[in-house]
């Protein structure tokens, strides 16, 4: 459920738990889970969130409270009702308000450490006799800093300062985590950080209601806990699989030419491209997955990949998919091919429509809104899909393993009910003739397209002018619209009526970002009527291939035109004949005229 | 502008309580909604707050009555 994905709504998930519980317990199919919470303040919503998250990741608890601020009690001298609860997880959610005694100016250093000391031998006993009486998994928070410094500055530093304290208490409990199995520590101090430790630290909700942090940041610190548990159980995603063009990298490579795109430290937008490589790259040797799916010309997606300026090279992938199929599709493949689930993926891509296309279609699978660049690696962090629990060696060799896998199946799934996805999109079209205010716009998009540009003729700012107010050319513009946004004017024909009764397409371009949409027979259809008014009987189309409009090549045969010539060079005429009737095209986008 | 506060509060407290039948009116009290006990009223207030965009102060959440009591700060901070 995408509302239970890093970024969260807060607002929406407090008032909503309950109806997000009872839509996700419709799913079935859970592993069940007995978690024991122990804690120092209250932890009634830190509960219902956590069930919320957990069900989400397919896992069923069935929840222990101690009562409030009994879990040292709970745990040491034990109670009826807990000792049969046989917990499999116990979530011990102590907070710096459990800190019993903290050093004082007076004190001098020998007590200090034996303060410290007892401090975290009450801990070590309590996790130990949990050990002793239960076979679970302890998960431990560490502690947050306090909101306020007595000593300033020098409360990190010194030892008599409650910041120091907590560092130094806190290294204790990593300590024992790196010597203990079966234990680990839930970092409230680094997600307190996160939020903000003023936010957090709220005091309304100590002296109110005993939460030792302000509710709204329950979502954040239970999100926290269930990636610890869903990580232990196995349920952590495998691999990713990565868009390219403004992605990986700013620009598109069939478009703009490798030399052109941003990555690498010249410039702020290459620079944040290099980061979010860099940030795979160490995703990757930690064993994650990396794959490509974008849509691209396969020599176009290498030679991204091979710019001297990026970090990752396409030896880094196990599989890339570039070509102009359905993502979901590639997907698929990319999954069978690698023999794993669907739902082991997180895919990575900036283009809204490609997220949705994918999380409708291949269930279970991650597609997190990565928003703009400067954030991909925040959301893609924070979501903690690849949340480290326990770590082999095998990790490391993964990547080599699956990659030898993949050479062995090739097999493509297949994907038939593609026009649902795109009635889906409700998708709103403006077809209209050139208006004086687009055309800037439709001059700078016949100097950018490439790929589908059948033509490839440039207008300048006049040109397109002189076109507009010449009668003997149809002109049309094109916007589209989806649930997602408005994707402005991106795509234009514009046609040339000679001897009376033909039309002839000078230009014919669509920016890639609306491929796939049928919007180019929607473009038809309101040309072909257009013509129609102006009594046109002979409709020309003509491709002439250039290196990146391969894509376009078969177009005007798909389009239902008749080849007439085609000379050495590969450029083809076209025609189509509209005197005996034409049948609209398209039927998944509404046109406004 | 009364009218509508009760409006977006009804609804806010049927998506808290997951209960679509709650008409609340000034004098409704915890009492009177099943679910209402203190741990649901920090999650109330906190929806509420989110609602309007406002913060409670402690001593407003400690002396609120009723609803009535909650518009009447509503209103006062909207």
């Amino acid at each position: 459920m995408q509302e239970l994905e890093y970024p969260f709504d807060v607002e929406y998930l407090i008032k909503n738990k309950k109806k997000i519980k009872r839509e996700l317990l419709e799913k079935g199919n859970f592993l069940e889970k007995n978690i024991a919470i122990l804690g120092g303040s209250t932890t009634s919503e830190i509960k219902n969130m956590l069930e919320i998250f957990l069900l989400n990741y397919g896992i069923k608890p069935t929840f222990y409270e101690s009562e409030y601020n009994k879990f040292y009690e709970d745990a040491m001298f034990g109670n009826e009702e807990l000792d049969n609860f046989h917990p499999d997880i116990i979530y011990i959610h102590t907070t710096n308000r459990n800190i019993i005694e903290y050093p004082s100016m007076l004190d001098d250093e020998n007590t200090v450490n034996e303060m410290l000391n007892s401090e975290y031998e009450k801990f070590r006993k309590m996790w130990n006799k949990l050990f002793e009486k239960f076979n679970a998994t302890i998960i431990q928070n560490n502690f947050e800093y306090p909101f306020f410094r007595l000593l300033g500055n020098k409360d990190a530093s010194d030892i008599h300062g409650r910041i120091n304290f907590i560092t130094r208490l806190n290294q204790k409990f990593y300590d024992y985590a790196n010597t203990t199995k079966n234990f680990f520590i839930n970092d409230i101090n680094y997600i307190s950080s996160c939020y903000g430790l003023d936010k957090w630290a709220d005091q309304l909700y100590w002296n109110m209601y005993k939460y030792a942090m302000e509710v709204s940041a329950i979502p954040y610190l239970s999100f926290n806990i269930a990636n610890i548990i869903k990580s232990i159980y196995g349920k952590n995603k495998k691999a990713l699989v990565l868009d390219l063009d403004n992605t990986l990298w700013g620009g598109i490579v069939g478009d703009d030419g490798v030399e052109n795109l941003a990555i690498g430290p010249e410039v702020p937008s290459g620079q944040v491209y290099a980061e979010f490589q860099n940030y795979l790259k160490e995703q990757r040797n930690l064993g994650v997955l990396l794959n490509v799916n974008s849509k691209n010309e396969y020599e176009n997606a290498i030679a991204g990949l091979n710019h001297p300026a990026g970090v990752l090279k396409p030896d880094d992938f196990i599989i890339i998919k570039a070509n102009w199929e359905p993502k979901n599709i590639n997907i698929k493949a990319i999954a069978e091919e690698l023999n794993l689930g669907a739902d082991s993926f997180v895919f990575v891509d900036d283009n809204p429509a490609e997220r949705q296309i994918c999380k409708s279609y291949v269930d279970g699978i991650a597609t997190p809104n990565i928003d703009t660049p400067e954030n991909y690696i925040r959301i893609l962090d924070h979501n903690g899909y690849f949340e480290i629990t326990n770590f082999s060696t095998e990790d490391l060799k993964k990547n080599a393993l699956y990659k030898d896998n993949a050479k062995r199946s090739q097999m493509m799934a297949t994907f038939d009910n593609y026009e649902d996805y795109l009635l889906s999109l409700k998708m709103k079209a403006e077809i209209s003739s050139f208006k004086p205010i687009y055309l800037e716009r439709i001059a700078q998009l016949s100097n950018k397209s490439n790929q589908f540009n059948l033509t490839t003729k440039r207008y300048s700012l006049a040109d397109i002018e002189a076109v507009n107010n010449d009668d003997n050319y149809i002109k049309l513009y094109g916007k589209l619209e989806d649930i997602f946004g408005d994707n402005g004017v991106i795509t234009v024909v514009i046609g040339n009526i000679k001897n009376n009764d033909e039309l002839h397409i000078d230009l014919w371009i669509m920016s890639c970002r609306v491929l796939k949409r049928n919007m180019e027979y929607a473009m038809l259809d309101s040309l072909v009527k257009k013509a129609k008014e102006r009594n046109i009987k002979t409709i020309y189309g003509y491709y002439y291939p250039t290196q990146k409009n391969k894509m376009v090549s078969d177009f005007y045969k798909l389009q239902g035109f008749e080849e007439i010539s085609c000379d050495d060079k590969g450029n083809k005429v076209y025609k189509l004949d509209i005197s005996n009737g034409y049948k609209n095209k398209n039927n998944v986008i509404e046109v406004k005229e | 502008m009364e009218k509508e506060i009760y409006e977006r509060l009804n609804k806010v407290f049927r998506d808290v309580f997951d209960d679509e039948t709650i008409e609340v009116n000034s004098e409704t009290t915890s009492k009177d909604i099943e679910d209402w006990d203190s741990l649901e009223h920090i999650n109330l207030v906190v929806a509420v707050e989110q609602e309007f965009g406002i913060k409670f102060n402690m001593n407003e959440v400690t002396t609120m009555k009723n609803v009535g009591e909650m518009v009447s700060i509503i209103m006062s901070r909207i």
